[in-house]
């Protein structure tokens, strides 16, 4: 366990050398959240409510998704496709701890920098520029911590997944690009699930994404009751266990058939 | 005709590059059309709940949308120097584009072609065909002329305005993070103006006037007569800002001194 964990911190200090980036980082997110804030607002125009949610719930929404992507945000599938095509993988397989594990917990380090550095002090900025909502309630934050967390999970066990698809694919710079849009749309970024016809959410109930930016997203603006709440981060947990299997079973296949180049 | 040629001869070599890995660019220009997909049907999801966006329907936000693609495709294929910096200034490539018998611009631009984001304008001819007939849209015979005129003018300035940032790195070697933070401004311009505050409005027209890439030069084959102006603008924008930038490009290649050996 000590490994991982000094494994988050190593991370986390790398990050820290470079945290010049993250201010403009913060910037460009700004300008995000300000694109969709003037969409929504326009989409609102006179009306008061769309699905049960207020344009400054809308805004809200927008705010905390794009902050707290920063969070679940991590490219290690990118990483992996690097270490495996440049063959450090072998190196990597060889060292005595879980080589995913150890994705996971360096993909945690540079979550929680961002989250310090990053999405806290962002989101303080664009509250300032944009009217938002707090939630003065304890257990909303309660459930919205853990929610984040479960979907920092998800998050990077989808990344996992196609990153062990490089030992199959070699290249797969394409696919790392499409999966990111998707997620961006499925996963609640863009538009709030419910917002969607409902045979769009009948096909998304059923998929993973939703766990990863609508479901803090809406427990953050209130939007969901706290039984509603209780029973998503439960769907989360539930997807958490499940993509263990695929990503467990692609990981043995995929040590089987590596075959590494020189050395 | 010298830069004509020379441009037509790194054309068949690109393709030569690129047709080696096909599935690669296969993915590639899927990936692309995913991204133009989830735009679209970002716009659709959000008119299932309002009939109007700023006093404009879906099928004219489509049709924005879809004649953005055009400009910007043309933009993407040709001008990739979002990492000039990096690239050639840092890694002193610059010296050997200088040494080269064309404009240091243009050889740069022949260097970093990537023709297979010209996919997007076939995405986007499609898109506005599509929005424009079920607006009941006529076609004159002067709108393709006025069209390609629109287009070229939108990827002026979007060029110019690219080319300016990669600037910068002449006088300041410093890597700035202004390149990513413009694509974002740049999808600003996807929508009506009026959605935005005057100031916003006011820096999309004047300042960096990426209105004048999607909303403005739409807006005429619309029929939005309130916008004409701005409509024939568009090239004059675009020859203004690309002008300004290629001036500022050239005082700058003056004052480089080269990077180490």
């Amino acid at each position: 366990m000590d490994k991982y964990l000094e494994m988050i911190r190593i991370r986390f200090l790398m990050m820290l050398a470079y945290r010049t980036n993250y201010y403009t980082g913060i910037l460009i997110y700004s300008i995000n959240i300000g694109a969709y804030y003037f969409l929504w607002s326009a989409i609102y125009g006179e009306k008061d409510a769309i699905e049960g949610m207020s344009v400054i719930q809308m805004s809200t929404y927008v705010a905390v998704a794009w902050m707290a992507r920063a969070f679940y945000f991590n490219n290690i599938d990118r990483e992996m496709a690097a270490e495996i095509k440049e063959g450090k993988v072998a190196v990597e397989l060889i060292r005595p701890y879980n080589y995913l594990g150890m994705k996971t917990m360096q993909g945690l380090g540079e979550g929680v920098f961002r989250l310090f550095f990053f999405s806290v002090p962002g989101m303080v900025i664009v509250s300032f520029i944009f009217p938002l909502q707090f939630s003065a309630d304890l257990t909303t934050w309660l459930f919205f911590a853990v929610s984040i967390l479960l979907s920092f999970f998800i998050n990077t066990q989808i990344n996992l997944l196609t990153g062990i698809t490089t030992f199959f694919l070699f290249n797969n710079t394409g696919l790392i690009r499409a999966k990111r849009v998707v997620i961006d749309l499925f996963s609640g970024l863009l538009i709030p699930i419910s917002f969607f016809p409902n045979w769009a959410q009948d096909i998304l109930k059923y998929l993973p994404f939703q766990g990863i930016s609508y479901v803090p997203s809406m427990i953050f603006t209130n939007s969901f009751s706290n039984n509603e709440a209780i029973q998503a981060i439960i769907l989360q947990g539930v997807w958490v266990i499940i993509l263990v299997i695929p990503i467990q079973i692609l990981w043995v296949i995929a040590k089987k058939q590596l075959i590494i180049q020189g050395g | 005709m010298f830069y004509i040629r020379i441009f037509f001869q790194y054309v068949a070599q690109y393709m030569k590059t690129r047709m080696q890995y096909r599935a690669d660019l296969f993915v590639e220009i899927f990936s692309d059309l995913l991204f133009q997909a989830v735009n679209l049907i970002f716009i659709l999801v959000v008119f299932g709940h309002t009939n109007l966006l700023g006093g404009w329907t879906r099928d004219e936000i489509i049709f924005i949308y879809g004649f953005f693609l055009v400009p910007y495709a043309l933009f993407s294929s040709f001008f990739n120097i979002w990492d000039f910096n990096e690239r050639y200034i840092v890694k002193g490539e610059l010296d050997r584009i200088l040494t080269r018998p064309i404009h240091s611009l243009f050889q740069i631009v022949l260097e970093r072609m990537e023709l297979e984001s010209l996919f997007g304008a076939v995405t986007g001819i499609a898109v506005m065909f599509y929005a424009g007939n079920s607006l009941g849209l006529k076609l004159s015979w002067a709108d393709p002329f006025l069209f390609l005129l629109f287009v070229l003018g939108g990827m002026l300035v979007y060029g110019g305005i690219f080319i300016m940032i990669a600037c910068i790195s002449f006088w300041a070697d410093a890597r700035t993070s202004i390149m990513p933070m413009m694509y974002n401004i740049g999808n600003y311009g996807r929508y009506p103006v009026d959605i935005y505050n005057s100031v916003i409005r006011f820096v999309l027209t004047w300042v960096l006037p990426f209105a004048f890439v999607g909303v403005y030069p739409a807006a005429f084959f619309l029929g939005k007569e309130e916008w004409f102006l701005y409509s024939f603008l568009t090239p004059v924008i675009g020859i203004v800002f690309f002008g300004i930038s290629i001036l500022i490009w050239n005082s700058g290649v003056k004052r480089y001194r080269g990077a180490g050996n």
